[in-house]
């Protein structure tokens, strides 16, 4: 080895955004700009275009939902949930953002050869308990296996159909100017459970992931009749990206109390270590949400009733209509935006 | 959270607020030293809260920031060499070398990994010893000592498979610098504390001598920063240049001794240029000619090769405090930290990134 002379020459093509980067799977900037390349000139459409967690199909006087959404989460098991339970969960969870009642869902498994079949069994078993938590069935499924090397143990994407009920409008584009803005609990648990369970960096926490389903909590939600314009669930790129792109839907301009917002010691204390910004960690049973803001007390109420929404909390204001934006008064009282987050969240060297 | 929320408490800011309006009487500029300073004030607006006499300059205390172009296409080449596996902070991957950066050299095969201390690359190295495993080392005084302690311990387990590129930069000959040059306006610093944590006060006496500077050694919360800005204004209106310690409840005077001893055992100072700044004389550390046979650039031969900058990138008046990011014409438009021209726009402590992530606009448009 020692004496062999390298080049300095690089066989790369110029870095000139001609490959998938893993940036572009972060949720953030580059992902939109992925979809805005690539997806959205081929594939345009009105129900597509909207960019929403889920598309609304309507049939015969029938108000119908559906989502999709692939899982490659590493590890396969964290504290509070693996693979199987977000996998259901998390499709559950983006057709309850629009107030649907989940009717079904589907699974489909990349395997890679070689995986064992003691923890693929672990995980169905898994996503079955999640789904009959929920009350819903896995209804149809795929199983394609792949050689080893070419996945990472086991993929698992999910869709799922739900029906909306008559009346319900949560359509991302209703934020008003006056309207409450909420969260239903304690933001970032569910990625700071899965990177103290990540190879290279695993450390003691008494933080689990959040990871449930929501539909229970929203239909609680709207039964308490409070005005609730708009929902989305803060999973990648966290209650940030979230709120962003609600704020980009409405054309509405949003003002975070970051005082108010819930964080875990557990949480608070691994992103210190960490050098990450809670707002921008997953969570996977969790939701914000845009109400009147005169109802935004029944609203509370009645998500304080829920087991998933006990510690929730209004969080800020919408209180204009100028460019889209989302801004965070900081502790100190002074005032930033609070941006997307562009590429992945990388931890700091010192 | 004890030990965190105390210092960013509201009521305590306005006191310092109030005592440093209540101090200042004509216009002064300070720089703070290190990138994670930069993120705190950028991040709670403290630049906003300070009275208009009161300037803050951002120093070149981003690690990532002032590694040379030439470091980077090195470790580039090196993690795109088969048999290598190039282990890394994660800032670094998406710092631009001359052409690409670490991030699409993954995306073309290489092998890169980011681990969280160096001793978790030696670790890898043990694991699969048919693999030449390299840590890219960069960082300042404060990692350097983690380095060390890998490339002793790969010494004593006699690991045939590990080695680094070292890239460690010493912070002084930096404030050195900066002071020494003709168009400079910093009358004062806030030192980087974690930085002294290590190194104790000594090595800054010469510099607020040399100078007539004051400097303080300040934490990273935002009741440190405005402390930090208080006594400095104090010392400037007082007309003292004393070297004073904001930061006690982490930095001894002494530092601290065994990390000093270790990266003395393995280390020695040597000029090295800086990303955006010139060669600066005892500004990086290299391996000892004993422990040589860990260097990776001689191990792998690697050739050294000078690589002009992007000439639209201002890094360098940023990293010395001349220019700030909005003022740059390619700030927010043709340089964005999905699509950086510099350094100082992809690390979390880079200036160019602190102004950007906090949403500040670029002059032209505000």
């Amino acid at each position: 080895m020692s004496g062999t002379t390298i080049r300095l020459h690089c066989p790369l093509p110029s870095d000139d955004g001609s490959v998938v980067l893993l940036g572009h799977g972060s949720g953030g900037r580059m992902t939109a700009d992925l979809i805005r390349r690539i997806f959205l000139p081929a594939l345009s459409n009105p129900a597509l275009d909207r960019l929403n967690d889920n598309a609304e199909l309507r049939a015969s006087g029938v108000r119908l939902v559906f989502t999709t959404d692939a899982f490659v989460v590493s590890p396969l098991r964290f504290p509070g949930g693996d693979l199987g339970s977000i996998a259901v969960n998390g499709t559950i969870n983006d057709l309850a953002v629009s107030g649907a009642h989940p009717l079904g869902l589907s699974a489909a498994f990349i395997l890679e050869e070689g995986f064992p079949l003691d923890e693929l069994r672990t995980l169905v078993d898994s996503m079955q308990r999640a789904a009959r938590g929920a009350g819903v069935d896995i209804v149809t499924a795929d199983t394609k296996v792949v050689e080893r090397g070419k996945a990472d143990g086991v993929f698992i994407t999910t869709s799922g159909v739900g029906l909306v009920p008559d009346g319900v409008d949560l359509d991302p584009t209703r934020a008003q100017p006056g309207d409450a803005i909420l969260v239903s609990g304690p933001i970032g648990d569910h990625g700071i459970a899965v990177l103290s369970a990540r190879e290279g960096l695993r450390f003691d926490t008494t933080v689990v992931s959040d990871c449930a389903a929501l539909h229970t909590l929203v239909a609680a939600m709207l039964a308490s009749g409070g005005a609730i314009r708009c929902l989305r669930d803060p999973t990648r790129g966290g209650v940030a990206t979230a709120l962003n792109e609600l704020a980009g839907s409405s054309r509405v301009e949003m003002l975070i109390d970051e005082p108010a917002i819930p964080v875990r010691n557990g949480v608070r204390a691994a992103c210190e270590m960490l050098g990450l910004d809670p707002l921008y960690v997953a969570c996977e049973g969790r939701l914000v949400g845009v109400v009147a803001a005169a109802d935004a007390e029944r609203v509370l109420a009645a998500m304080h009733a829920h087991p998933l929404g006990s510690e929730a909390h209004r969080i800020g204001t919408v209180y204009g209509q100028a460019a889209p934006r989302v801004l965070l008064r900081t502790t100190l009282g002074t005032t930033r935006i609070l941006d997307v987050l562009s590429g992945a969240q990388l931890p700091r060297i010192c | 959270m004890k030990y965190v929320d105390e210092f960013r408490d509201a009521e305590l800011a306005r006191g310092l607020v109030a005592e440093i309006r209540r101090t200042v009487t004509r216009p002064w500029t300070i720089m703070e030293v290190c990138g994670g300073q930069t993120h705190t004030i950028l991040r709670y607006g403290l630049d906003e809260l300070l009275p208009a006499e009161v300037t803050l300059a951002h120093g070149p205390g981003c690690p990532v920031c002032v590694t040379p172009i030439e470091l980077i296409d090195q470790a580039i080449t090196l993690a795109l060499q088969p048999q290598i596996t190039l282990c890394s902070f994660g800032d670094m991957l998406r710092v631009p070398g001359s052409a690409h950066n670490l991030f699409a050299a993954r995306a073309a095969g290489a092998d890169v990994r980011v681990v969280y201390s160096p001793l978790d690359a030696l670790d890898l190295a043990r694991r699969e010893p048919a693999r030449q495993v390299v840590f890219f080392a960069v960082g300042f005084e404060t990692t350097a000592p983690t380095t060390a302690m890998a490339v002793w311990r790969a010494a004593q387990l006699q690991v045939p498979n590990f080695s680094v590129l070292m890239a460690h930069v010493r912070v002084p000959p930096a404030m050195e610098a900066i002071l020494s040059s003709p168009d400079n306006r910093v009358q004062g610093f806030l030192a980087a504390g974690h930085v002294c944590t290590v190194m104790g006060l000594d090595e800054y006496l010469p510099l607020v001598r040399r100078f007539r500077v004051p400097i303080v050694v300040t934490g990273f919360e935002p009741i440190d920063l405005l402390h930090g800005v208080a006594m400095c204004i104090r010392q400037l209106e007082d007309g003292r240049a004393d070297l004073e310690n904001q930061y006690a409840r982490s930095v001894r005077v002494e530092g601290n001794v065994d990390a000093q001893q270790l990266m003395h055992e393995m280390f020695a100072a040597v000029d090295r240029r800086w990303r955006g700044l010139d060669t600066l004389a005892q500004s990086a550390l290299v391996l000892r000619e004993r422990y040589a046979v860990y260097d990776a650039a001689r191990r792998f031969a690697l050739p050294q090769q000078a690589v002009t900058e992007p000439s639209e990138c201002h890094a360098g008046e940023v990293l010395r405090g001349l220019l700030k990011p909005p003022g740059c014409p390619a700030f927010g438009t043709r340089c964005t930290p999905e699509r950086p021209l510099g350094a100082p726009m992809v690390s979390t402590e880079g200036t160019c990134a602190a102004y950007f992530r906090a949403g500040r606009q670029p002059e032209a448009i505000r």
